[in-house]
Formats: structure tokens, sequence, C-alpha cells
């Protein structure tokens, strides 16, 4: 019997360039491989990747979100952190790597409601596919916080009806601006659906506004990972039952309610 | 084609490549990858009777040339296994091993009874590495007596499904483990388990596993598992199932070269989720391109002169 998951494949690497101009200096990279013909994907989902390069030093393939699915190329976003990632941004085009994807469970998809994309820093990448493959991108309101150039994000893509809006951090006191935008916003979406994707404080005061104004949230969480396929348990998050669930499987797109971390977010 | 079957006394696998356990899930986890009914067997992921919520995370750290885990064990329990899973796994054409985890030997004896009524389940695999509460922390696996202990009470009450000791590598003298969960009964022997180990960051000064501690595998491990293998078939006469850091045909042959009568893939699971089927095709290809004979000729015929 067969069950839902992904596909493995060896596919090849098209590209590897600095994302903007000035996105060798901050180590943030467009990676495209090839399709290797998945079948559709919802945005939110990720895939792991395991370059050759790796050989049997770094036996881990790394989580990516999905940036942009197309038919002939997949599009991912990322930036250095580590060991994997320095050695994937140096892929020339034409090199090999073994890609498992499309991964895990993607964002809600309302048409008709209004939704509002939250995204924080390298979190911009799965509403790149989010609002490239929305229905009615009109009903879609993007909120954008970065700390590097605007130039270096795939940001201007991304044309969002209701709104569309970057707030950059760059002195003290920025982070609590973009705060307070923040707050204003979800209570406008109260009725609506609020979407999230960034660094884990940014999702928590996320997941506390949503709270607050009892707004449908769902946010994407990044737990470490090494099958990607929910076999290994060991990128476990704490549900709001009490149980571990597989980030990869469950998720990484949970409904905040179904957290326990975000449970006390409210208060 | 080479025939590639085995027989591990009355364990009969249809080639000798297992996926090792807590590494494979349940098995559908990796279906979309791959026939499940290819492979020569399956152990799925460590069972106790009650569920185990495990440990708090982190859970895993990659090291070089491998990583380390200290899941702590988590699952559902038995009877959610027997009740959920095992009905949608393929065990009429493929061998289900399940992996047994307990911290006496009562328990472990009540686990084997439990198991051994189900005809899905095509053996037993008994994990030897964890304390034994009641004499107060002492590993299973590390003491003799204790192994052999355990290897009884399961035996009893086994059936007759054939019962598999996984051996840990963390001890000084290996065969004598091995020795006395033969002379307990034990059908198969399988090896290793993971290597005791730990990782910290220098910068945030904090161990990189919450459990501090954890198990050691993949291609790190290997020269360690070899050498364990060899050493325990030259101690005992059943059938063994070695593993330690395969990840790749070749080293699955020197397993088998050294004396295992099947392999079980663990780590490399996580490299690929569609390795330990492609291990199925390469094996026989290998096999005859280093000009092996047959399978059986090849198995143990390690030159030591
Ligand atoms: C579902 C998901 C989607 C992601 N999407 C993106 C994305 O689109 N763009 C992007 O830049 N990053 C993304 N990340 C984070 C990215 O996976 C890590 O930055 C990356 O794995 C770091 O690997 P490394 O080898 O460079 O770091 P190391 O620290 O050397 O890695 C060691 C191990 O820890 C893991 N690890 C380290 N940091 C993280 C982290 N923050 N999150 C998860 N695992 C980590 C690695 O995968 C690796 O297995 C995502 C993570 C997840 C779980
Ligand atoms: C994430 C993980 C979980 C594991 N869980 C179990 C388990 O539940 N029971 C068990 O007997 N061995 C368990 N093991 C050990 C493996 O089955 C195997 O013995 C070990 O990893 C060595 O093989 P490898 O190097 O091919 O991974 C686990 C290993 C890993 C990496
Ligand atoms: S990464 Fe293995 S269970 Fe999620």
């Amino acid at each position: 019997m067969k069950i839902e998951g992904g596909q493995c494949d060896d596919v090849r690497v098209l590209s590897c360039a600095p994302a903007g101009e000035t996105g060798r200096k901050y180590g943030m990279w467009v990676l495209d491989v090839e399709n290797p013909g998945w079948p559709k994907v919802i945005a939110g989902q990720f895939a792991m990747l395991r370059p050759e390069r790796f050989g049997l030093t770094l036996v881990w393939g790394r989580p990516l979100s999905i940036c942009r699915a197309e038919p002939d190329r997949i599009r991912f976003f990322f930036q250095e952190a580590g060991r994997g990632t320095a050695v994937m941004a140096g892929l020339a085009p034409g090199e090999k790597l073994t890609l498992w994807g499309p991964l895990g469970k993607g964002y809600a998809v309302e048409p008709e409601t209004p939704t509002l994309l939250l995204a924080g820093g390298m979190g911009l990448a799965p509403f790149v596919e989010y609002v490239l493959s929305h229905p009615a991108p009109q009903n879609l309101h993007l909120v954008f916080g970065h700390k590097p150039e605007l130039s270096c994000y795939p940001f201007d893509a991304l044309a969002c009806g209701r709104g569309r809006e970057a707030h950059r951090e760059e002195k003290p006191g920025d982070l609590e601006a973009f705060l307070a935008v923040l707050d204003e916003r979800v209570k406008a979406y109260a009725d609506g659906l609020v979407l999230a994707c960034g660094p884990k404080p940014f999702l928590t005061a996320v997941a506390r506004l949503g709270a607050k104004y009892g707004a449908r949230t769902q946010i994407s969480l990044e737990n470490r990972m090494a099958c990607g396929v929910g076999a290994c348990l060991g990128c476990v998050e704490e549900d709001a039952r009490g149980h571990y669930a597989q980030v990869c499987k469950r998720g990484p797109v949970f409904w905040t309610k179904d957290l326990k971390f975000f449970q006390g977010a409210g208060s | 084609m080479m025939d590639m079957r085995v027989n591990l006394g009355k364990l009969s696998l249809k080639n000798p490549v297992v996926t090792a356990s807590g590494t494979f899930g349940y098995g559908l986890e990796f279906s979309p990858y791959g026939d499940l009914a290819k492979l020569g067997g399956f152990v799925v992921k460590g069972l106790s009777l009650k569920p185990r919520m495990g440990n708090p995370v982190p859970r895993l750290a990659e090291t070089p040339c491998g990583m380390l885990n200290a899941i702590g064990l988590q699952n559902a329990g038995v009877n959610a296994f027997l009740r959920g899973m095992l009905p949608q796994l393929p065990w009429r054409e493929t061998a289900v091993i399940a992996n047994l985890y307990a911290c006496d030997p009562d328990e472990f004896g009540e686990l084997a009874s439990i198991l051994a009524a189900e005809e899905g389940v095509a053996a037993l695999e008994v994990n030897i590495s964890c304390p034994n509460v009641k004499e107060g922390g002492v590993l299973f696996g590390q003491d003799p007596a204790q192994a052999a202990r355990v290897t009884e009470a399961v035996k009893k009450r086994a059936g007759d499904k054939p019962v598999i000791v996984k051996l840990s590598p963390n001890v000084t003298d290996i065969a004598a483990i091995a020795r006395a969960a033969e002379n307990a009964g034990a059908d198969i022997l399988s090896l290793i388990n993971t290597l005791s180990g730990m990782s910290v960051d220098i910068r945030t000064r904090k161990p990189r596993l919450a459990n501090v501690i954890g198990g050691l595998s993949g291609p790190a491990i290997k020269p360690v598992a070899l050498r364990c293998v060899h050493q325990v078939r030259k101690a005992v006469s059943i059938p063994i199932m070695g593993m330690g850091g395969i990840s790749s045909a070749e080293d699955a042959l020197e397993f088998i070269l050294v004396g295992a009568n099947a392999v079980q893939v663990g780590t490399a699971n996580f490299m690929r989720p569609d390795f330990s089927f492609r291990l199925v095709d390469e094996l026989p290809l290998l096999l005859k391109k280093i000009g092996a004979k047959s399978l059986d000729e090849y198995r143990g015929s390690l030159r030591l002169d």
C-alpha cells in the first residue's frame, strides 16, 4: 500500500547564485534544481536536499522550503547557517544532488478568505510559492520583516491585492515598531487567516497576537531533521495533547492551537 | 540473476537486506520510496508494553560521518502497533521483525508472548541495550549473565518465533555476551547497536543533545562494527545480522565477507530514503562484478592467512 509522501530522485543543479546584488555578503543564495516530475506542490511544503558533495561526511539531507515549483525547475532560497549550507552555496550547474519531496503539510489556501502573510527573513521562501500559486491574490496581504537589503529577497515578484509592505530592522527600536505593525495587522485579520514563517521568536509573537485577536493562525516550524519522512522521530514538537509529533510529517505548517509551545502564547 | 535468498535458521529472507530498528519507522513511512515487499525484511521501531513519550529535544546531532541520537524509544506501545500498523504492512511478502524494549526480564517475556501470537511478525529482535532498573541500572547488554536472563525470558514465551538478540558494542568483550545469548537459546544475533557518544557546542557551552549522551551511528562506526561481527562470528555458530555504518553495497559485502548472514541498514536510510531498496538491486550485481560465485560462497570467506 502507498501512503502520502514525496519521491526521491537524483537531480542536477541548474544554478546556484547569490540572492540579489548583495546576497553574497549575507550568504544568501537562490538554488535552482531540475524538477524530477513532482506532482502538485502545496506552498509551505519542503524538500530534503543532499548534494553528492556531502560524501560520507555530512550524513543528513538539509530541509529547505519549496520557494517555487515550476515544470522545469524547483527553486530554493537559503542562507548559509553551518557546514551543510556552506557546501550548498558552492554548488555548480550540473552537480548532482539527491532530492526528496515534496514533504509535509503546507499552508491552508482559502481563496475567498482575506489572508495575512507574515514573513520574517528567510521565512519569505514559502510565501513566494504561496502568492504565485494562489487562485485569488487580490485577497492576500504580505507583511515582511528583514535585516539585509530588500534586494536580497524575492519580494518584488509578490503581488498581493490587499497590500504588501516591507519593514527593515536597522537600528534599535525598529523591532518594537515592527511588532506594533504586526499587532495592528493581525487585529485587522481577526476574521481572516493568518499565516507565518520565520524565526521562532517571530512565530511566538505571531502566535500570541493570533490568540489575542482570535485569528486562525498557522505557523511553519524549523526543527532539526534527519530523515524528513516521519521515521526517525528526531524532529518532534509537543502538540496540544502533550504528544510528540513529527514536524516533518504532521507539519512543518501547524495551526498554532495544535501546538503546546504556543498554547500559552495568549497569556 | 544470483540467488540472494538467505536462511537464518528458521528465518528465511528473500535477500540479505534488512532495515534497522529506529531508522525505518514502521515501514510505511518509506513506502512512497520503494516497494517494501522487495526488502529481505524490516525491523520496526522499538516497541514497549506501554506507550513511551521519549526524550526531550534536541534528540539528534550530526557528527562527522555519522550522527548521535537520543530518541528515548518514543513509541505508541505494542498494542497500538499490532492494531494500527501491522495490518497495513506487507508481512506476507517480507519479514516484518518486531524490536522489543523493556526494563526487566518479566516485561520482556510479556512483550514476547504478545508478539509471538501474531502471524504477521516474522521474528523478535531483543534490544538489550537498556538499563535493568531492578538490578540498579546495569545494562542487560553489558553483562553476560543478564543478557542470558533476558534471552531466556523472551525465548520461553516466543513460541516458534525466531529470537534475535541485538548486541551492544559498548562492552569490553562482545564475544562473551554473544556466547551467553547463544547458550541461553538465541536463534540469531544482530550487531551492533549504537556506540555511546557525546557532542557539545563550544559557543553556547551546551551539549547538543538534551539527553547529553546519545548513540553514535553511521559510516563512522563501521570499523568498530566489522570488528565486532568478526569476533562474534568466531565465537558462536548461530546466524548473524551485521550492521553499523553500511552506506553502500561494498559496505554490505564487507559484513558478509567477515561472516554475517544478512545485514541491517540504519543511518543510510536517512542519507536517501530509497537507499535500502537500491541496495537490494545493487548487491547481486556487485557480487558478480567482484567474481563471487554465490552469496553462500562469499559469506565468511575472509582470508586470514
Ligand atoms: C521545514 C524546514 C524548512 C526550512 N526552509 C528553509 C529555507 O527555505 N531557507 C533557509 O535558509 N533555511 C531553511 N530551513 C533551515 C535550514 O534547514 C537550516 O538552516 C540548515 O539545515 C542548516 O544546515 P547547516 O548544515 O548549514 O547547519 P549545521 O548547523 O551545520 O547543521 C547541523 C544539523 O542541524 C540542522 N539544522 C541546523 N540549523 C537548523 C535550522 N535552523 N533549522 C533546521 N535544521 C537545522 C541541519 O539540517 C543539520 O542536520 C528550513 C528548515 C526546516 C526544518
Ligand atoms: C534514530 C535512531 C533510532 C534508533 N532506534 C533503535 C531502536 O529503537 N531499537 C534498536 O534496537 N536500535 C535502534 N537504533 C540503532 C540501529 O538500529 C542500528 O543498530 C545502529 O544505528 C547502527 O547501524 P547504522 O550505523 O547503519 O545506523 C536506532 C538508531 C538510530 C540512528
Ligand atoms: S526528520 Fe525524521 S521524523 Fe522528522
